[in-house]
């Protein structure tokens, strides 16, 4: 394993000469945020190779105009409110779930099927599952909604906030940061997508895009993939992520998606609107969109005073540079997303220090 | 948050699935797995089964998520 690492590291050196100027890769993955700084990654990598954490996390990405309409919900008395665990902390505008949760009207689930199950237990209230996700976690939703339409739960919906890691990806490099040399693509959402999803972003680019899984031993061997096709001046698509990720992903999976949904042009965090990046209900499931069922319209969402998770998001500064990082902000008492997760870029960073850590 | 869990099918029913992690047992559904059978190890995200996965595979994931676990429950501490 150690010669495989040592090569690893010996590609990306080799990178790094050949091409005399700082590499930006960025990884899209939440969890390979997570594993790059619990390992200490970023210490065995050569100075001139920069790590960015992008738009991986859907917490970070979820706009605060959807925040605010799911707050907004949850002050009504007739509504239930399931939701994974992840978004309980998010502040909106005056408050977060977890504050509305001593309501007891905000549920904590593990899964689309326990929110489907919420509204069956309670006939009396409508339930809204807080559906936020990528591509790994939008199948789960479609399987629900398709079951509440063959049940007849009519008093369960869904507000949907369900993202597109591609279009995310074809945004920052058409407009926030063409300083991206290459990314480093996640593991799970290709599961689903298949790792052929990014060929459009090698070809459409000239970015090399490498799938990679979550342990040390994959990432370090991703970056150096990446880096040397980056010495050898080529873009190309790979995955080494062979334990369970196919060219071609899974399809029932898509499928169900394909049925339930249609992407549209949506509101992320950092990136604004982008289009047909967003999963929205078909008309035929229209019924269970809460937006349709409570005549509510999405606005883009003003992000809090002084909060920098856009730019974070997009790879263009990193968490310290941010005025609130450490101060004000903290996981304690997060102000924006990427602090409130554990999976944000601010979070890892807080923890870890960005500082070379033995990992 | 797009993190998967291996999991061995210990019961089937149909598409409904009692899976088993190192002697953890929960329900999942294997709707967008249909060839999942009885006995198989499989990748588990919010409660649906995504993938099959080999045995050493699921080996290397569970210690990654018991490394996440203990990265979230470390108490902060400011940076240096």
């Amino acid at each position: 394993m150690l010669e495989r690492i040592q090569k690893a590291q010996n590609l990306c050196e080799a990178a790094c000469k050949q091409l005399g100027r700082q590499i930006n890769i960025m990884e899209v993955c939440g969890t390979h945020t997570v594993s790059i700084f619990r390992n200490g990654i970023r210490s065995t990598l050569p100075k001139g190779l920069k790590l960015l954490s992008g738009p991986g996390c859907p917490v970070c990405v979820t706009d605060q105009g959807y925040i605010d309409i799911v707050l907004q919900l949850a002050d009504r008395d007739d509504c239930l409110i399931a939701t994974y665990g992840d978004m309980i902390r998010v502040p909106g505008k005056n408050s977060s779930l977890e504050k509305k949760q001593a309501k007891t009207n905000v549920k904590v689930v593990l899964s689309s099927e326990d929110a489907l199950q919420l509204a069956k237990d309670n006939p009396e209230k409508t339930v809204v599952f807080v559906a936020v996700g990528f591509e790994t976690t939008a199948p789960a939703t479609a399987v629900v909604v398709k079951e509440a339409a063959e049940q007849g739960v009519d008093n369960f919906c869904i507000l949907s906030g369900h993202k597109l890691v591609v279009p995310a990806m074809r945004a920052l490099l058409s407009a926030k940061n063409d300083k991206i040399d290459a990314f480093l693509c996640p593991g799970h959402v290709s599961v689903i997508i298949g790792y052929g999803a990014f060929a459009e972003i090698v070809e459409d680019f000239g970015r090399p895009c490498v799938v990679a899984g979550f342990e040390p031993l994959q990432i370090m061997e991703g970056l150096g993939e990446i880096c040397r096709q980056l010495a050898a001046g080529k873009a190309e698509l790979k995955s080494i992520y062979n334990a369970v990720v196919t060219e071609r992903g899974n399809i029932a999976a898509q499928e169900i998606v394909a049925e339930c949904f249609e992407a549209v042009d949506g509101y992320w965090r950092g990136l604004g609107k982008i289009a047909k990046s967003t999963l929205k209900l078909k008309d035929k499931y229209s019924r269970f969109d809460a937006l349709t069922r409570f005549n509510l319209t999405e606005t883009p969402g003003e992000e809090r005073t002084g909060c920098r998770c856009g730019e974070v998001l997009c790879g263009l500064i990193e968490p310290p540079e941010c005025g609130l990082f450490g101060q004000n902000c903290t996981p304690q008492e997060p102000i924006g997303p990427c602090m409130v997760s554990s999976e944000g870029a601010c979070a890892a960073w807080f923890k870890y220090g960005g500082i070379r850590t033995s990992g | 948050m797009c993190l998967a869990i291996p999991a061995r099918i210990v019961e089937l029913d149909g598409d409904k699935a009692v899976v088993d992690a190192m002697g953890n047992r929960w329900k999942a559904k294997t709707t967008l797995l249909p060839e999942a059978k009885l006995g198989d190890l499989i990748l588990i995200h919010a409660g649906f089964a995504i993938s099959l996965v080999d045995e050493e595979e699921a080996k290397k994931t569970w210690q990654l998520i018991a490394e996440i676990n203990e990265f979230q429950d470390t108490p902060n501490k400011v940076s240096g």
